[in-house]
Formats: structure tokens, sequence, C-alpha cells
């Protein structure tokens, strides 16, 4: 149900790299949950609405007073590479340095 | 020091707070029951007490005059000898932040990071007395049911140590049910705490959802998480809700339970409608679990409740739901694991988007891949509405099911998992049979309604020869939301006239009886 090509591209969408083996692999097990979640699709659900949250709560805002923040050390100290004061991550552009 | 480590929490803290036992001394008891962890419940453990980093949250970096109270200072730790869990040790799950503390969520992604600041729950707990005994293995990112997708490893069920400790709470339920921690936090998604506790033989509690602050629990599927209390008994699940619950200006979700909540006292159930799913008499259970289920009942009535059927349409698509919503939800959620503010990068100067792709590939095990994998297609373009949509709709569905039910009955009950604790590597090459294990928790963590699994009884597993030794069955029940109280009354009452710790004697691994 799910081929290859679609494991790419999917992969592709949530920036995972998956080697040959793991494709193969995803590809089954994919297919196989899904052909048990399909047994959804055939339920009439003709206007129902759909539920994205049991608390049903609208517009929760605080006061607008500002808060303590973080120090940017404090924020940095897990980073893989702080760098003057921010994070430093390689270039988005391929072959730009 | 075996007297200290037999009290409830309950007991323990109210001598504490009397004088009748030193806080220190409790503290290094089970400490050193948690040094003989020999289960890989802990992921880290607690030497001199938990360190503390810097950074308090308390009014450095506000502009002066302009800065009001910061919700990140609030819920200071209390003297280890006053309040409600005055010196009580608690095994904390790794996937709540514990500032300066290792927390990993049990991912490679997340090896050797240390939070700059304390989950709220954590807070909660330390503002009532209580300290972080340590940190609990888990499947990683909360995805399992077995602890088996840990990073760091399996955790072993004290009953057994060749069997799972279900998940993804294992390491903290298997913490209590082995006597390395008097109670542990954990969380649930989609049966993450009762699930563990059915198979290790201890008492799980997930509240309603919004009970308790979610800030600092690492999110895994934001509209269904739940933080709640592993325990030996009813009373202590009932003690640490009462310091937990809340709302919290931090997680605007949060409701809380409006205080108030007092242990559970009830001995009968006179008078109580209880409501048995029909659909249990079809699906899929394991005969020794259906045979404690059904004297659990007899139990039930002989205390005065009142049993009844009820029907829930649609709660055999709960699991259908379940795995493309929590997915869904996951693959945006770990998004934020991108090798750039915290945790681990994949070496190299390549592009930025191969640095993700390999920190990704490097950093996450096979099942939060495959989840990731799961939740992005539902979400894709082409296949929304047919399966996150729809999934949606089946949510509404179930919400109302058990709408309906409550109408006719107080509580909902079933047994918490198909199975007794199965083998290590039993289920680990078919994702589905898995998952499926959920299908007795799922449908309440999409009603977001609390729901409580206390041990019921022993059976052997299924195949097993005549004589097997028992493991431990969980019978669940169910409240409508924010029917807390009455949940744990009933479940009280039925722990008292099902005597389980009592009648397992010496098989019940904290009193020293691991057979393997």
């Amino acid at each position: 149900m799910i081929d290859r090509e679609q494991v790419l591209h999917v992969a592709k969408l949530a920036r995972l790299r998956l080697d040959e083996a793991e494709v193969e692999a995803m590809a089954g097990e994919l297919s196989g949950i899904l052909g048990h979640v399909d047994r959804i699709a055939d339920l009439d659900l003709e206007g129902v609405e759909p539920t994205s949250h049991v608390v049903h709560l609208e517009n929760v805002l605080r006061a607008d007073q500002p808060w303590t923040s973080m120090p940017p050390e404090v924020a940095l100290a897990s980073a893989p590479e702080p760098f003057e004061g921010a994070f430093r991550a390689p270039s988005p552009q391929a072959d730009a340095d | 020091m075996a007297e200290l480590t037999d009290l409830t929490v309950a007991e323990a803290a109210a001598k504490i707070a009397a004088g009748a036992i030193s806080a220190a001394e409790y503290f290094a008891a089970w400490r050193e029951a948690a040094a003989a962890d020999d289960l890989n419940a802990y992921l880290w453990r607690a030497d001199g007490g938990p360190s503390s980093g810097d950074w308090t949250g308390a009014g450095e970096s506000a502009p002066a005059g302009e800065g009001v109270e910061t919700p990140y200072g609030a819920n200071a730790p209390a003297p280890a000898d006053s309040g409600p869990l005055a010196g009580v040790p608690i095994a904390v799950k790794d996937i709540f932040t514990t500032e300066g503390v290792p927390t990993t969520a049990g991912s490679k992604i997340l090896a050797g990071y240390r939070p700059p600041y304390t989950a709220t729950a954590v807070r909660k707990l330390t503002a009532a007395g209580a300290r972080v005994l340590g940190k609990t293995n888990m499947d990683e990112f909360a995805m399992g049911s077995s602890n088996e997708n840990s990073a760091y490893g399996p955790v072993r069920n004290p009953w057994d140590r060749e069997r799972v400790p279900g998940g993804s709470s294992g390491g903290s339920a298997a913490a209590v049910a082995g006597g390395l921690a008097p109670a542990a936090l954990g969380t649930d998604t989609g049966g993450s705490i009762r699930q563990p506790a059915s198979l290790c033989g201890i008492v799980g509690l997930k509240p309603t959802y919004g009970a308790i602050s979610r800030f600092g629990m690492i999110a895994f599927a934001s509209s269904l998480d739940q933080c709640g209390p592993l325990t030996r008994n009813v009373a202590d699940a009932a003690l640490l809700l009462g310091v937990l619950e809340g709302k919290d200006p931090l997680d605007s979700t949060s409701v809380g339970l409006g205080g108030g909540l007092s242990l559970p006292s009830r001995e009968d159930l006179t008078g109580l409608r209880f409501g048995v799913p029909k659909e249990i008499g079809e699906g899929a259970l394991d005969p020794g679990v259906r045979t404690v289920f059904e004297a659990t009942i007899a139990r039930i009535e002989e205390l005065g409740g009142n049993v009844t059927e009820v029907v829930l349409p649609h709660a055999e698509h709960g699991i259908s739901a379940y795995y493309v919503i929590a997915p869904a939800e996951a693959s945006s959620n770990l998004a934020r694991y991108d090798g750039v503010r915290y945790g681990m990068r994949a070496a190299g100067d390549e592009d930025l988007v191969t640095m993700y792709e390999e920190t990704r590939a490097q950093g996450f095990g096979t099942e939060v891949k495959r989840r990731i994998m799961l939740g992005t297609y539902a979400l894709s373009s082409g296949y929304y509405d047919a399966y996150y949509g729809q999934a949606q709709k089946v949510r509404t569905r179930i919400a109302g099911d058990f709408d309906a039910a409550f109408g006719e009955v107080d509580f909902v009950v079933t047994p918490t998992s198909p199975s007794v604790a199965f083998g290590l590597g039993e289920k680990t090459d078919d994702p589905l049979a898995m998952y499926l294990n959920d299908f007795f928790t799922v449908p309440m963590s999409l009603a977001g309604i609390p729901a409580i699994s206390i041990p019921a009884g022993l059976a052997a597993p299924e195949g097993a020869g005549d004589g097997a030794p028992g493991l431990p069955v969980g019978f669940q029940i169910a409240a409508p939301a924010f029917g807390e109280q009455q949940l744990l009354e009933a479940a009280h009452a039925l722990e008292g006239a099902l005597g389980f710790a009592a009648a397992a004697g010496d098989a019940v691994p904290w009193r020293g009886g691991d057979r393997a």
C-alpha cells in the first residue's frame, strides 16, 4: 500500500534520512499499520465535528506583563554549537562557504 | 532498614512530619534501595540530592520595576521535613525536565542534556517536601508499551526478569514494584501509566486531561499527554494527585481539580453503578486475564456495587484513531530536535538540511522514526482528511460513547491490558501487535477522562504450563472528567476487598519475592 517512493517522499518531509534497510522495513510496517487504521475510513461520520482537544478553552491569554526570561547564557548552555551569544548552524545553502 | 521502606508514602510522610522518623534517614534508606537497581529502572540516581543550576527563574533579568513574579520561580522547594510529602523520595520518569539533572526522554538525541528549568509537576512535589530520588527509564519519547524502545536498554519486570514491565513508564512502574522507590511519576498518552502499572502489579492513575500541568513534560502528543502517579496503593496515588493537580500559568491547557482532594476512605460500593462494555465479551483477551476480571466484577457486586452492561460502539476504533492522532502530533512536536538549540548534532560542515537529516537519523530510534513517518504521512497533502480528519471525528464519537455510558453508570470498568507481562523481544518484530496492547486504555485517553489501574490478581501467562507462577493482572476503572475523588474512593474500596498484596504474599517483588 505504501511503496518505496512514498516512504522516501515522507522521509524527506520529516527531515529523516533512512538507510536502504529502513526504507524497505518502513514500507512494509507502515502498510500493515495503515491497513488496520483504514477500518475507520468506512465509518459514516459525515457532519461529525472533529475533536482536536478535549478541554474546551478559547483564547487563554495572560496579562500583558513582562516575565523574567531565561538569560542568554543559560539558554545557550545546552546548544551543540553556541557562537557569540547565538545558536550556530550550517548554512542553509549547500557549498555556501 | 526494611521497616522504613515497608511504609506507604502516606505513612512515611506522617511519621516524618510528626518527628517519629527523620527525613534524612528515610531518604537514605530509599537511596540504598535504589542503588541496588538491577532492573535498569533508573537512568540517573540522586547521590547528594539533585544538583541545582545557577538560574532559578527568580527575577534576574526582568527590567527593574516592570517584572512580575515569574511563574518559573513559583513552587520553591520546601524543607524536606515539612509539607504533605515531607522527606519522601520520588522516582521521576525521565520525560520531566529537571534543572541541571540529565533528562533524556529515553532518547539518544538528548544524551547529556541538562535542562535549564524544572517541570511544574516536579516543582510541586518538591514544594510539598518530596525529593527526586532518580530519573527512570522509559520508551523513547514515551512511544512504546514494553520499554524496549529505550535508547538505554530495556527495563526488566521485577516479577519475572525475562519479561517486560510494560511502557512507556516502565522504569517508574518497575522501580515501585521492585522496591526501588516508594512512588513514582509517570506520563500517560494512550496507557503509558496504566499498562505498566498493570503488568507490574501496582496502582497507576491517569488523571483527567488538564488536571496536572504539562509544563516541562517533554511533549509526545500534546492533546493526550497527562502526568500521573504510580504507587503501591490507591491512597498514595490520591496523596500525590492532591499535590500535583492545579492550574499552571505556564500551561494554558491546564485546568486543575480545584483543590480539596481528600484521601479515599470508602470501604463499600453500595449504590455505585459500574458499566462493563459489551465489547469486552467479544474482544481478544487472555483467558487468565478474563478470569481475574470476572472475579473482580463479582467482588464489586459483593461490595454492594451494581454492575450492568454498557455499549461503547466506537471504542473498537480507538486504536486506529489513536495511531493517527498521536503520531500526527508527535511528528510536529519532535520537529524541535534539529541539532541546533540542544541535544546532539551529527558532526559535519554540510548544509543545514543534511545536518537535520543526519542528526535525526542518528539520534532517533526505530519506533520514533516509525511514528514520525506515520504522523507525517497522515498529515501530508492528499491524506489529511482521510486519516487525521477522520480520526478526529472518531475521537468525537468515542467521547460521545462515554458521555452516554456515564448517563447510566458511575464508572466504566475493563481489564487494563489484554495480557499479563509478555516476554522480552516477544512483540518487537510486530509493531501492530504491540499497539494492540493499548486496546483498553486508549479510548479513555482520547476522551480525556480519568482512569486508574489497580492490581486485581495473578494469572499465568497464556501458553504456560500448569503450575506456572502467576503474573499481575490490572483492573481499570474510568470515571467522568474531573471525577477523580469518586474514582479514587471506588478504587480504594475495591482495593481493600481484593487485598492483592496480601493475597500475592511473598511473590510481591518489593518484599524481595522475585523469582528469576
